[in-house]
């Protein structure tokens, strides 16, 4: 049997990522997750959809796929941007960030710290994030 | 559009600034403004309580850094109060509470900064 799937289609508008966090607010507490790991989940997704927003045009969409599995839920935020270098990506450092002019940059930082794995396929066509969380059994 | 406000006033000669909403782009800019005005006034003490911001994203949170960064010029300080969990990780992660200080609530920060 497929596994429960909902999927949102978002305009690059700003803010509409809060209609993502409220999506998993919702599918957290259908989950049975925790207050905090539907907070950190709606984070991780906040950022990734602003990511996404960053690098897509004003008249892309931005899709999310939120996969519900027995043990974990799996997210995947896909663009059709211009696509991102991942290996071009400095690890954030708040001293390096005090000093420096861009004080930006801390998405996937965040993602990562957020949920338990994460992974980005970028091409020239666009990115999908996938990330997963893990219920605590 | 979300909304994001801020209310200001001054304790002992600290600036407390209360937000309520979301602290993106705009919410960040917001409480800027309201720094380097009551920066340019000599004040140099600043409290965030944040009871009302339940989510924020890092563009928000960079701002906040460019206000580390301004207030250390002046030998000044800043300080959050009232922090959602989420939001107390988000701080935690970026590093900002390594040089800023974050309180439990108003009167805490008030005492201490």
């Amino acid at each position: 049997m497929d596994k429960p799937k909902i999927e949102l289609k978002l305009p690059v508008i700003p803010e509409m990522e809060l209609i993502a966090t409220h999506t998993a607010e919702v599918i957290g507490k259908h989950m049975g997750l925790s207050d905090d790991q539907a907070a950190e989940i709606g984070m991780a997704l906040i950022e990734a959809c602003i990511n996404a927003f960053e690098h897509s045009l004003s008249t892309n969409n931005v899709f999310i796929h939120f996969i519900i599995d027995d043990e974990s839920l799996i997210i995947k935020v896909i663009d059709q941007g211009i696509g991102f270098d991942k290996s071009k990506v400095e690890i954030p450092k708040i001293e390096n960030k005090l000093a420096g002019e861009r004080k930006r940059g801390w998405g996937l930082q965040l993602i990562k710290e957020l949920v338990d794995s994460v992974e980005f396929e970028s091409t020239q066509e666009g990115t999908t994030v996938t990330m997963i969380k893990k219920k605590n059994l | 559009m979300s909304s994001f406000n801020v209310e200001t006033k001054e304790v002992n000669n600290i600036v407390v600034i209360t937000t309520d909403g979301y602290l993106n782009n705009f919410g960040g800019e917001q409480i800027a403004a309201v720094c380097t005005q009551k920066m340019s006034e000599g004040k140099n003490k600043f409290l965030l309580n944040m009871g009302n911001t339940k989510v924020v994203n890092s563009i928000g949170v960079s701002i906040l850094i460019e206000i580390i960064e301004k207030l250390q010029q002046v030998d000044g300080k800043l300080g959050y109060c009232n922090l959602a969990p989420i939001v107390d990780k988000t701080f935690k992660i970026m590093g900002i509470s390594k040089y800023s200080s974050i309180f439990e609530n108003e009167e805490a920060g008030i005492n201490t900064l």
